[in-house]
Parts: C-alpha cells; structure tokens; sequence
C-alpha cells in the first residue's frame, strides 16, 4: 500500500509561463503569515498540480542543503524547471518583490501605532495560527516518506538533534546527511 | 546612526548569507552580534521588534533583514541588506538546479533526494515545534495552534480565516 502512496501518479508535463509563475510565487508569498513552506505547498500540489508530494518535498530536500532561505531555493528550482532562467527570475521576483514593500510598510506602521495594546494581542493570536499550519505542514508531507525503519531513522535523529536538544543545524546535517546519502544509496 | 558603512554591511552579509545552509535560522546569531553587540547599530530591543514584525508579515521570515536595512539606511539600507540574501540563491541554487534537472538519474541526486527527504521532515517538524514553545505562553495559545492544525488537516478552507479568527482571540484578551 505504502508503494501506491510513494509512486504517485506523474503529472501531465505541465507547460507553465513566466507570468504564471510570477503569479504563482506572489500568491504563495503574500498568504505566507509565519513561514511561508504551507502556502508552497498547498499552491504548487494542490491548487495549482504542477508539482507532486513527493517531487515537491525532494526540491525543497535539496533548496535546504543550499545557503540562503528555503522556499527562495524552492522558487528559483521550480522556477528553473519550467520556463528556464526567466523563469526562475520570474518566481523570484514574485517571492521577494511584494513582501520587501509590504514589511518596510509595517515598519512604517509600526513606528506610528505599534504601542497600541490590541495590535500586540492580535499578532499573538495570529502566531499561534502560523505554529499550527507548519505543524500541519509536516503531517502531510510525511505521508511520502517509505513505511520502512530506516527512513524514519534518520528523520527521527534530526528532529531530536535540532528540536529537542537544540545542537547547530549545520552539526546535524553534518552528522546524518553523509550516513543517510549512502543508507539510500546501498539500499535502493 | 551616521556613520553607518553600507558596504561594509553588504560585503557582511553576503558571506553570511552564503554560510546560511538550513536557512535564515542559522545566521540569526550573527546577525544579531553584527548589528547588535558589535557595530551598535540597533538597540538589542529595536533589533527583537523588527524581528517580530517581520514574522507576523506576509513573506519568508528572513525579511527582518529587509527591516534591518530600512531602519538604518532607507531604500539603501534596503538594498544593502536584502540584495546579499538573493546572491547564493541565484547563482548555486540556479546551478544545482540545473545539474538536478539535467542529470536526475545521478546516484548523488538520487541518494541525496530520497535519503535526505526524512531528515527535511524531522528538520520541518523541529522548527514546528520550537515555533509553537516560543509563541504560545499558556495552554490558549496551543489550543489554538491545535485547532488550526485539525481543521487544515480536514478542511479545504483558506487558512487565512484561521488567521483573521487567531487575530480575534487575541484582541478578546483569549491568547
């Protein structure tokens, strides 16, 4: 049953334009309240099907061994896929633009009505939603995960290793990455 | 606040943005020892408020360093801070997502695309995790980090209600 989940369904090559893609990051990153990996998610798998779970997480999986922050990574790689270097521009731009402009705007704001009690409150509430959806976030991206030991293993050290203990990311990359490369590698 | 070297806060911040493996998260701390503890360019109270901001703001919340550059130096502090973060996105990510593309059948692309996805979910999961203990000060605020997650999990509904609604306890005084 597990192999029916793992091997979903390849998508129809999608043909996907610059403008789209345009589109497609600026949506992903004006809802993204708190993080923005839940709104990749949900535009590129389930509104919008360019991607699949799996090839989805397996993008982001590599966006996070490079520097620099992880759904940017993910743009310019998805961008990249489908309509080549402007394309990658263009999701980029999309991903950047609007939310340069919109938080010099709060600072703006901020400067002027911050002190109000009630602002405090409403982001309060607002940052326990943003918890909530990354944690929902996992949940469903663990489902393309192999039902096998050795692959929850691994995954199970890193989040100990960061969340529980608090050690350095890059420790924990360095520790587990080499070890689970070759564990996929030899046992494929 | 005059004597800001905006060069020297880009060339900064290019190499740290170049040694941000695993995102933002990993040069927090410095950031935080440049601008704070070293160069005495923001108060340590100012630099906690525009990180804030910025997480609660639309977008990746590595823009508080957008935020960092307008308080010091306007539009050109803006881009004194903010064109460092796009330098290795553009240049090894467009790379390697080239080679990934071109080549998807190499062992090292398979190996790292299928033995690493676990990790990225136990990575995911920490940050879930760590976010929920530093925003949630009573047992309300998990409640509601709780609620949003079985209705996403349930619903097709737009998140951004659940945000209008968290927004709403918290001006009620519920949080």
């Amino acid at each position: 049953m597990s192999d029916q989940t793992l091997q979903q369904q390849k998508l129809p090559n999608t043909s996907v334009t610059q403008l789209q893609l345009f589109i497609a990051f600026s949506r992903i990153s004006l809802s993204s309240f708190g993080g923005a990996i839940f709104w990749a998610r949900r535009e590129l798998i389930e509104r919008l099907r360019w991607l699949t779970e799996r090839e989805f997480v397996e993008i982001y999986t590599i966006g996070q061994l490079l520097p620099g922050p992880n759904v940017l990574n993910l743009a310019v790689m998805v961008g990249y896929r489908f309509a080549g270097w402007s394309g990658a521009a263009s999701a980029v731009a999309g991903f950047l633009g609007w939310p340069c402009l919109v938080v010099v705007g709060m600072g703006i704001l901020y400067q002027n009505y911050g002190g109000f009690s009630y602002v405090q409150q409403a982001l309060g509430g607002m940052a326990s939603v943003a918890a909530g959806l990354l944690l929902a976030t996992v949940i469903k991206l663990a489902a393309v995960v192999p039902r096998q030991w050795r692959s929850w293993f691994f995954g199970v050290l890193a989040f100990i290793g960061v969340g529980v203990m608090r050690w350095p990311l890059l420790w924990v990359m360095a520790a587990l990455a080499p070890w689970a490369v070759i564990a996929a590698w030899k046992y494929e | 606040m005059d004597g800001i070297n905006l060069g020297a806060l880009f060339l900064q911040f290019l190499i740290l943005w170049f040694l941000a493996i695993g995102g933002p998260s990993t040069i927090f701390p410095d950031i935080h020892r440049y601008v704070v503890e070293v160069h005495h360019l923001l108060t340590g109270e100012q630099f906690a408020e525009i990180y804030t901001l910025a997480q609660v703001a639309p977008g990746p919340n590595a823009m508080y360093v957008t935020l960092i550059g307008w308080y010091l130096a306007g539009w050109k502090g803006v881009v004194a801070t903010t064109v460092p973060l796009l330098v290795p996105a553009t240049t090894l990510t467009m790379l390697v997502g080239h080679l990934n593309e071109r080549y998807p059948d190499a062992p090292l692309f398979r190996g790292i695309r299928r033995g690493l996805t676990p990790i990225t979910i136990g990575l995911v999961l920490a940050s879930a995790t760590i976010l929920m203990r530093t925003v949630n000060h009573n047992w309300r605020g998990y409640f509601i980090t709780l609620v949003t997650v079985a209705v996403v999990l349930r619903k097709p509904w737009n998140p951004l209600w659940l945000f209008a609604g968290g927004a709403l306890a918290g001006v009620l005084g519920f949080v």
